[in-house]
Parts: C-alpha cells; sequence; structure tokens
C-alpha cells in the first residue's frame, strides 16, 4: 500500500532511429532540456526495424506506454522505414485496441536530429498522456503470475519454447 | 498458395473462453507467406490473447511454436510430446492444417485461428486476390489462361453478364470483370472467335457437389506389406 | 463456328415448320404475324397478396402482347414468377415468367418449366439475375448451376427434343414454351455484346427483350451490327423502354444502376420539367416529371419503330403500371391487334 502513495511515474519506452530522433534525444539532453526521466530509450539503426510483435510484447512486458520516433516524412536515410513504422504503428494501435487497451498508449511521432527541444515536448506531452491514463492495467508479466513463454528463461534461446517441459526434458527444442 | 486471414480477436477469446493452457500451432508454408499464420504472426496473436485474457481476469498461457507443413502428418508427429498439458491447440495454418492436427490427435481440441479463404496469389505488397476454386476440371484453356469460376461472380461459362461495366464486374467497381479480361486477352491473342463456341453445362460432379474429393495415385501407393 | 453463326442469314424465305408454332404464346403469333410487338412487366409484391398482381394485371390488359413477371428481381425475395404468372393466366394476360441462374439448379429449373407449362405458362425469359449482393439477402448462396445460354440451350432441347438436360426422355413430349432472353447493348465489352447476341441465338432464342435503351446512338450502332449479321432475321428483337419517374431516377439509373446509360440530355430535361414549379408543391412536381417522363418514353418508341430490324418493344414501368396505358396509346400502338390463332 506505500506504493500507492508514491507518485505514478510512466514507464515509456521509445524506440528511437539513430539518425533523427536518438540525435534529437541527445540534443535535448545536451541542451539542458528537461523531458520524463523514466523514458528509456532505444536506439534503433531505423523506424523501418520497428515491428508490430515487438510492440505488442513491450506492452506484454509491462511498460505503460511507447513511443516511436523516426525521421520527418520523406527523410527516412533507408528511403520508407519511416513510413512502414508509422503503418505498423497504426496497425498495432488497432490490435491494442481489441485487447483493451487504450490506443493512445502507443504513439508514432516524426523528427529531425536537430529537434530537440521538440523531442522533450513531445516526450512531455506523451508522459503527460499516459498519466492521465494511469498504470498500464495489464501490470507485469512477472506480476501477473504467467509463465514465461517467449524464449527460454533456463537456456536463453530466443526461439518460442514449445513447451517448458521440452526443456526439462532436455529435447533441445 | 492458400489465403487466409486472422479471425478478429474478439472471436477468438469468446472460442478460448474456459481454456487456461493453450498452443498455438503456425505453419511455415502457405500462411507463412501471406502473413496470416507464420513464426511472426503466431508470435502476434499469442501475446495479444494473453494480454487481452490478462486484462479480463482470466490468465491464459499460450505457448508458441510453428511447424514448416501442418498438412501433413510427419511435420506436426514431434507436436505430440509435451501435448498432454495443453487443453487445447489453436491453429494458424489453413484449414487443412487444422484438420491435419485434429486427425492426428483425436483426443484434443483443436480450434481454427484463421478463416481460410481461398487460393491466390499477391497481386501487390499486401494485396492477395483470388485465382483458382480447384473445381476439378479446369477451363483455362478455353478461357484464355483466366478463370472464370473463381474471378466471375456468377461462375459464367459464356460470359459476360450484362452487368459488365467500364471492365468492372457488377458485384463491386473494383473489382475486374473476369469476362471483359477474358475478352482481351484472348482478342489480343486473335482468338476471340472462340468465344463464339457455347460452352455446355459444366459437369460440377468434380466440384464441391460431388462430395469430399480424392485422387489416388497407384504408382505411388506404398505396396501392401505381404507384397513386401 | 464464328462463320456458322455469324453468317448473315439467307434471304428471306417463308419458313415452313412442321408445328406451326412452338407455343402457340399470343406473343408468338403477334411476332408470326409481323405485328409490332408490345410486351410490359410486372414486379411481384414482396407478399402473398395475389390481389397485387391482379390490379397490376388489369392496367396492363389490352394495352400489351403479354405481361412479363421479374423472378425475385434485384435479387429481393418476391412472391414467385410462376405463381403470379398462374394468376396472370387466370386472368387473361398472358405472362413472361422470368427465370433466373441466380436461384436454381437445373433440377429446379427444369421442373418450374414443366410446372409453368403446366399451369398454362406459354413463355420463358431465360435470365443470369441480378447478383445477390444487390439485394435483401447479401448473404445467400448463389447457385449458377448453368448460364443464361445454356439454359436457352436447355429449354429448346426440352421443348423441341422433349429431351431434359441429362438427356432423357421427357414423358408426353416438352413443354410448349417460347423462349426468350436479354440483351444488353450498353453493357460492355460492346464489341462482345452482339456476339453474346448471336451466342443465345444460336443457343434457340425466339425473342429478346433489350435492357432500358436510354443512348438511342449507341443502340443504333448496335442494331447495325445486328442486321449485318441478319440476327434480326432469326430473332424476334423488343427494345427495353421504361418512363423516368423523377430527374433523382434519371440520375440514379445514370450513375448507379449496373450496364446501364442515361445520356445527360435526358437526365436535363427531367430537370428542367420541374422548371417554375414550387419546390414545395410535391405533388405538381411528380405530375411534372411523370408525363415529361411519359413524353419521351413515347418518343423513343416513335424512334425504335423507325429503327431496323427491331419487332417490338418491351416496355417497363415497375410499380407506375398505370404508365403503361398512355405510352402505348401516345406512341400510336393501341389498341392492340389480335392474331389469329
Ligand atoms: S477452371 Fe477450375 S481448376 Fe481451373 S483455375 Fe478455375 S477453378 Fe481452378
Ligand atoms: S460483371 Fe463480369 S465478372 Fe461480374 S458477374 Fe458479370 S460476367 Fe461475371
Amino acid at each position: 500500500m506505500t506504493v500507492a502513495e508514491t507518485p505514478f511515474e510512466p514507464k515509456i519506452v521509445a524506440f528511437c532511429c539513430r539518425h533523427c530522433a536518438y540525435a534529437a534525444a541527445d540534443l535535448a539532453g545536451t541542451s539542458r532540456l528537461a523531458y520524463p526521466p523514466s523514458l528509456n530509450i532505444v536506439e534503433l539503426p531505423c523506424t523501418g526495424r520497428v515491428d508490430v510483435l515487438e510492440l505488442l510484447r513491450t506492452f506484454e512486458d509491462g511498460v505503460d506506454g511507447l513511443l516511436v520516433a523516426g525521421c520527418l516524412p520523406g527523410r527516412c536515410h533507408y528511403l520508407a522505414g519511416n513510413l512502414h513504422a508509422r503503418q505498423r504503428v497504426d496497425y498495432a494501435q488497432r490490435w491494442l485496441e481489441d485487447i483493451g487497451l487504450e490506443g493512445e498508449r502507443l504513439r508514432m511521432i516524426n523528427l529531425s536530429a536537430a529537434m530537440g527541444a521538440q523531442f522533450a515536448e513531445l516526450a512531455t506531452e506523451m508522459a503527460e498522456t499516459i498519466k492521465s491514463l494511469g498504470p498500464s492495467p495489464l501490470g507485469t508479466r512477472r506480476a501477473a503470475g504467467e509463465i514465461p513463454t517467449t524464449g527460454c528463461a533456463a537456456c536463453g534461446d530466443p526461439a518460442p519454447l514449445l513447451a517448458e517441459s521440452a526443456h526439462d526434458r532436455g529435447d533441445g527444442r | 498458395m492458400i489465403v487466409a486471414k486472422q479471425k478478429p480477436l474478439s472471436e477468438l477469446t469468446a472460442m478460448l473462453d474456459g481454456y487456461r493452457n493453450v498452443l498455438a500451432v503456425g505453419c511455415g508454408t502457405c500462411v507463412t507467406v501471406c502473413f496470416a499464420g507464420g513464426v511472426k504472426e503466431v508470435g502476434i496473436l499469442a501475446s495479444a490473447l494473453r494480454m487481452a485474457r490478462r486484462l479480463d481476469g482470466q490468465p491464459m498461457s499460450v505457448a508458441e511454436t510453428t511447424v514448416q507443413r501442418q498438412c501433413e502428418a510427419e511435420y506436426i508427429a514431434p507436436l505430440a510430446e509435451g501435448l498432454d498439458e495443453f487443453d487445447a491447440i489453436l491453429s494458424l495454418g489453413c484449414g487443412v492444417g487444422v484438420q491435419t492436427l485434429a486427425e492426428r490427435f483425436p483426443d484434443k481440441r483443436v480450434l481454427p485461428a484463421l478463416d481460410t479463404t481461398f487460393m491466390g496469389l499477391p497481386t501487390e505488397q499486401g494485396v492477395w486476390e483470388e485465382r483458382c476454386q480447384g473445381c476439378g476440371h479446369c477451363v483455362l484453356d478455353i478461357t484464355g489462361g483466366i478463370c472464370p469460376v473463381s474471378r466471375c461472380a456468377k461462375q459464367l461459362m459464356n460470359g459476360p453478364c450484362g452487368g459488365s461495366q467500364g471492365g468492372m464486374c457488377e458485384v463491386d467497381s473494383d473489382t475486374p470483370c473476369a469476362w471483359q479480361l477474358i475478352w482481351e486477352r484472348l482478342d489480343r491473342q486473335g482468338l476471340a472467335d472462340r468465344l463464339l463456341e457455347i460452352q455446355p453445362p459444366r459437369d460440377w460432379s468434380t466440384s464441391r457437389d460431388g462430395g469430399p474429393r480424392r485422387i489416388v495415385r497407384d504408382d505411388l501407393r506404398l505396396p501392401p506389406p505381404e507384397d513386401v | 463456328m464464328m462463320d456458322q453463326l455469324l453468317a448473315p442469314a439467307p434471304a428471306a424465305q417463308a419458313p415452313a415448320p412442321a408445328r406451326r408454332f412452338k407455343s402457340g404464346s399470343n406473343l408468338e403469333r403477334m411476332l408470326a404475324a409481323s405485328h409490332f410487338a408490345v410486351t410490359g412487366e410486372i414486379g411481384p409484391p414482396k407478399s402473398h397478396d395475389a390481389d397485387v398482381i391482379r390490379k397490376k394485371a388489369a392496367l396492363l390488359e389490352g394495352c400489351v402482347d403479354a405481361a412479363n413477371i421479374t423472378d425475385n428481381q434485384t435479387a429481393v425475395v418476391r412472391l414467385s414468377s410462376i405463381a403470379s404468372g398462374a394468376i396472370l393466366v387466370a386472368q387473361g394476360l398472358e405472362p413472361v415468367v422470368q427465370m433466373t441462374c441466380r436461384d436454381r439448379n437445373r433440377l429446379a429449373m427444369q421442373s418450374d418449366l414443366l410446372g409453368a407449362a403446366a399451369l398454362g405458362i406459354r413463355n420463358v425469359l431465360c435470365l443470369t439475375g441480378d447478383h445477390q449482393s444487390h439485394g435483401n439477402h447479401p448473404g445467400a448462396k448463389n447457385v449458377h448451376d448453368i448460364d443464361s445460354i445454356q439454359m436457352v440451350r436447355m429449354v429448346k432441347e426440352m421443348r423441341d427434343e422433349g429431351l431434359f438436360q441429362c438427356g432423357e426422355e421427357i414423358s408426353g413430349g416438352g413443354p410448349p414454351l417460347l423462349i426468350g432472353a436479354a440483351a444488353n447493348p450498353f453493357a460492355d465489352p460492346f464489341e462482345l455484346r452482339v456476339h453474346r447476341l448471336a451466342k443465345k441465338v444460336a443457343a434457340g432464342a425466339d425473342f429478346i427483350q433489350t435492357q432500358l435503351v436510354f443512348d438511342m446512338s449507341r443502340f443504333r450502332e448496335y442494331m447495325k451490327r445486328v442486321v449485318d449479321l441478319g440476327l434480326h432475321e432469326k430473332v424476334a428483337i423488343l427494345a427495353g423502354v421504361g418512363p423516368l419517374k423523377s430527374a433523382g431516377m434519371a440520375r440514379h439509373m445514370r450513375d448507379k444502376v449496373p450496364g446501364m446509360v442515361v445520356p445527360d440530355g435526358y437526365v436535363a430535361r427531367m430537370e428542367a420539367a420541374v422548371d417554375g414549379v414550387a419546390a414545395e408543391d410535391k405533388q405538381a412536381r411528380r405530375e411534372a416529371w411523370r408525363a415529361e417522363g411519359i413524353r419521351i418514353c413515347i418518343e423513343q418508341i416513335r424512334e425504335l419503330r423507325e429503327m431496323e430490324g427491331l419487332r417490338g418493344v418491351h416496355i417497363m414501368a415497375i410499380e407506375w403500371e398505370e404508365a403503361i396505358r398512355p405510352i402505348v396509346e401516345g406512341a400510336g400502338l393501341f389498341p392492340r391487334p389480335v392474331p389469329e390463332a
């Protein structure tokens, strides 16, 4: 119950493209612009690397919000990675709503490397949105007491598990 | 290829109501290339189901695996091990995959996660179209390589009907009229005369109307054990 | 094959059929006597109320040589066309029963054709049928076991050879039915439309009723090709006409109905018909539109009567059967002649 008294600090993950948003986040930092401390930045070679599966699994793992930050339209270093990312984010949003989560917990933004101030602003805005939505009702998988089902805790094999017992029997799947 | 699409999540959660431990099985062939039931789609669906059930306060474990070809017993045989702990198999294979699993594991509940829709091809990235209904008596030789059974909404053999307009079918203005395509193609090849021939009524007994179909190749069957 | 189908007919000779009439229907005798035929159309109700049919039939009596009865038209369930046809027979108005390939397989078709003949029906119009997605049961499974051309041939073999489609003999001989088919000169591809007509003729159609004709120049072009191939000698072609009810209907038919071409000129005329009529006066606008619709229809019939190769008109005034009489009278086609038996 002590937890309830500490103010809710949303766990937000930002998938940032190395060529723009990641540099913008850096710029925000070096310019001493404040953005939410609980923002976890993950550097990607391009937002085109983002996949619906990773977006969903990130939520399944218990984040409260997820930001995908790519280059301005027309400025992708790989031509259309940011456009693909946008389509996948839209698709993943529909999944979230079907699942019963608010689509606003996932958002795509577009920035250039010079837009440090905008990064800080948008990240803060996202944090506000998530604060108003409250923590993810999913909680964490551990809290939910679920058997881990992706990757293998025992051997580190990232391949999907057939069944935990298969590992226990050491049949190598 | 066989083209399928995933059932809506709400239909699947209703179907899986009461199950606690499910094995989602993908297929590495047709439904992988149409992005309906490969490794990634199994991952997405399993994750979505787990989350949806967690939110409902009825957590369900969904394990994931994908076999290379769900429609052949040999490929699914290894699933037998460890299957006891699951109360159901959720197949992301086509309807054939689902039934292969059901036949191989008679005591297991096997549920379909996909709506198997047609035999077709991708016409552009992200778009698939029907091309064949497996009618059992192919007429593509007569119709210039364009199938009137799967592509004409009325399965006409002496088309086009009176609804063909501007090259499009009366059913949907985004769908080309199969008979317009047939005519254009035969005309380009100088074979338009062929369309003047009256095609007689078809024998649909080769199609699904004759009941489940079966092909037997004696040259390929295993010799009876007493002869070996 | 092409030569056979498309070669101009030999110079018209007096045909000497073994049986004087194929069906003996009024329509057949009218055509045989070289009268300019007039057929009408009745849409059965979406109920079991036979009086609706009787009332509509009364409006057509004396104005048409036969009346089509639609078969679940636009894929909307209605009182059966054959049952409606029997009601007409009882009343003394000759029916042309429409039958689509959408709702029946070959068993049901043949059984219903025998039934129709047993009930005194003598004309059948073989149609593909509108797709069910346009109707009130879009989730229905369509049949399309055979198509309309195959159906024409099937009915012909039943009638002339006394054979079911499977080749078995029909005891007591085939049903005496005059075989009609539809033609849409306005659908695409245009080049194929005459060929498709030729196929229907080769399959055994006795008469053809066309889709509503509004685009006269395209129809003229179509008829020219028909005449060049001599098809008009082998089949009686009745041009479809119908009065426009309002400017809105004209626009709807121009823009929304598959396989229909309505030139802008007619839409403009319908729009102009209510010039000077107060928008609030719904009744006056309705009358102005309807009067113009009838006027246009009469003009069209007069023009069509002059066109080579046409043997009659088919007037479609569904849900407005009152319009038939003024149209037939206005076109100078009233009273209808009585052909010899
Ligand atoms: S004609 Fe039959 S077998 Fe040939 S493509 Fe069409 S449905 Fe398939
Ligand atoms: S418009 Fe063409 S494809 Fe559509 S039902 Fe008619 S003939 Fe078939």
